[in-house]
């Protein structure tokens, strides 16, 4: 477990100009719900004062989403979808291509918003804290809730090195000494450390696919998430590669919550512990059929709909 | 009934008809025409560099290198010109970077779509608008309010001409970074202006340069910006923003008009350096360009 002090302060969200996030971000509202003064120490999301933050505790990473519908201008994308992910877990999102898991995914730290037009109802709370709180700031959001997406996408400017530290160096929080140690920290947990030691100052695109892959995951959990959201990681690379960030999501589970969304369902069987199956309705919005613990999805589905998907019947 | 479709003897239903036959010919003609035309477009160019470059050579010496420009026909060359264009093109250089750098930044990474074709709207016709015209705009608020001449407003003038060339190529260069290097760091909790700075400008910087660069040799062959506004000299003026400064193109102008042998050829060794520096500039372009491409 990571200590919570010196995060804390670390995640204090950017002063305004430095911030300027797509659309949501209005000023610093104290009490949101009308129920009290409360958002103070939840959790470094807010713009309350460090000290508050610095009561932050126990850390884990539990994802509650109520009733949320995302919505592409007029186009409803996702409907009413209520699921939790455990924290400390692998949880799984299957289903048809179209069907908006990534929609889903990329609502868990608000990497939607960067889509213009987008709009969402409902609610996402990350331990207790709703996400889309006014007083919320995306970016402080995205340092505790990293991303690994689809195709690797190494810095092409910078080195291996440069690429690990690249969100601590960008973020302001830069301490010289330390960062040597986050590096090798942050790759060795990324399974790519042997691979690379002896040439950290290379291009990180001059990597292999699956490299490249790996060299993104460890800069993901450079910045020390807790959350983590991956979106087809594996899709691009080849079954080796493929094998080889399936292992490290084994090793990763218990230090971070990680939500992954796949088109492979042996890959999803494999690693995740909890599986939610999502599918497209008449009006081509995805909804949420059913969760459970991934044994159950995928031998002993309570709907006839997962049934069918699973066995490989549609989809 | 048209004589193309009469019957030739022997023809079979595969042999050409009369009109297909004048197609051939009429395609030959045309096909000739359009070469002549290609060729007559390449001859100008390639008599201006030959001409250029012959004449120019012979006049070109160390004294018009290194030596003050001096009264008619006794001598003297084009250090004033040579020391001014560098001066004016740097200062407008420094002032053109930010402002195209950053608007091209701003259409490109933040503006609405509308917004952004206005924006780029604009820049083309500031592109296009006569040079002349941008020499008188800046006349009227920095040379008039001062009854001076000065380097300062050439600097502005020229500065006023680079800034949508940048601003364009800015922009163009920017819309190749992938989503995906902008989507990556902001999902590490990078702000915005960061991602920007550090990733986005950083990816596309090559490509900005290269901007700059054509900029620069655009600049540096203007005179009709000059000639409100910086006027040319015949002192060597060092550093001085404030008072008149001479140029490559305006010593070309004023001295390739004088009815003395010693200043036409002393002209035509200005004329060589300027298309120098301009032939030397875009090659380094080409050069950069290719090499990109080939990785």
């Amino acid at each position: 477990m990571r200590e919570p002090d010196p995060m804390a302060t670390e995640l204090r969200p950017e002063p305004a100009v430095d911030s300027p996030s797509p659309g949501r971000d209005g000023p610093p509202v104290g009490a949101s719900d009308g129920v009290g003064p409360s958002p103070v120490g939840t959790r470094p999301l807010t713009s309350a004062p460090p000290a508050a933050a610095l009561a932050a505790e126990s850390m884990s990473g539990r994802i509650e989403t109520a009733d949320l519908n995302v919505f592409y201008g007029t186009f409803r994308a996702i409907r009413d979808v209520s699921l939790t992910v455990q924290p400390h877990s692998i949880t799984a999102i299957i289903g048809p291509s179209g069907c908006g898991k990534s929609t889903f995914l990329r609502t868990l730290n608000r990497m939607h918003e960067l889509t213009q037009g987008t709009r969402v109802e409902g609610s996402i709370r990350l331990d207790g804290e709703d996400i889309y709180a006014p007083s919320v700031d995306p970016v402080a959001l995205r340092r505790v809730v990293g991303m690994v997406f689809q195709r690797p996408n190494p810095f092409p400017t910078m080195s291996i090195y440069d690429n690990v530290v690249a969100g601590i160096r960008l973020t302001g929080r830069h301490k010289h000494a330390e960062l040597d140690e986050i590096v090798e920290r942050s790759l060795r947990r990324a399974a790519l450390w042997d691979e690379v030691k002896d040439k950290l100052r290379s291009a990180g695109t001059s990597l292999s696919g699956g490299q490249q892959q790996r060299l993104c995951i460890a800069r993901a959990l450079a910045v020390d998430p807790e959350v983590i959201l991956m979106d087809e990681p594996a899709s691009a690379l080849d079954p080796v590669a493929t094998l080889r960030i399936e292992e490290l999501m084994a090793e990763l589970r218990s230090n971070y919550t990680i939500v992954i969304v796949t088109h492979n369902m042996q890959q999803a069987s494999r690693i995740s512990d909890h599986t939610a199956f999502f599918t497209m309705g008449e009006d081509r919005a995805g909804y949420l059929v059913e969760m459970d613990e991934t044994i159950q999805i995928f031998t002993n589905p309570k709907q006839q709909l997962t049934e069918d998907y699973v066995s490989g019947r549609f989809g | 009934m048209t004589a193309g479709a009469a019957p030739v003897v022997g023809a079979t239903r595969l042999t050409g008809t009369r009109a297909a036959s004048r197609r051939t010919w009429v395609d030959r003609i045309m096909r000739s025409v359009a070469a002549l035309a290609a060729m007559l477009c390449v001859i100008p160019l390639a008599a201006v560099l030959i001409y250029v470059t012959i004449n120019g050579l012979a006049a070109l010496d160390l004294d018009l290198l290194t030596k003050p420009t001096r009264a008619l026909g006794i001598g003297g060359g084009a250090a004033g010109a040579i020391l001014g264009s560098i001066q004016m093109v740097a200062l407008a250089t420094l002032i053109a970077i930010p402002f195209g750098v950053l608007a091209g930044v701003y259409v490109n990474e933040f503006s609405s779509s509308r917004s952004a074709r206005g924006i780029r709207f604009a820049a083309d016709v500031l592109v296009g608008v006569p040079s002349i015209l941008v020499g008188v705009f800046v006349f009227t608020f920095l040379v008039l309010p001062f009854k001076q001449y000065n380097a300062f407003a050439g600097s502005v003038a020229l500065a006023v001409i680079m800034v949508p060339v940048i601003m364009r190529t800015t922009e163009e260069i920017l819309k190749l970074v992938p989503g995906a290097l902008r989507e990556a760091s902001l999902a590490l909790g990078i702000p915005t202006w960061r991602t920007v700075l550090s990733v986005v400008v950083r990816t596309g910087l090559p490509g900005i340069l290269t901007g700059i660069m054509l900029a620069v040799a655009r600049a540096a062959g203007e005179t009709a910006p000059l000639l409100f506004t910086a006027l040319g000299s015949r002192l060597v003026n060092v550093g001085d923003f404030t008072k008149p400064m001479d140029a490559l193109p305006l010593f070309i102008y004023v001295n390739a008009r004088q009815p003395v042998e010693l200043q036409n050829e002393q002209a035509w060794g200005a004329a060589f350096l300027l298309l120098l520096f301009v032939l030397v500039v875009n090659v380094l372009v080409r050069a950069r360009t290719a090499g990109r491409r080939a990785q």
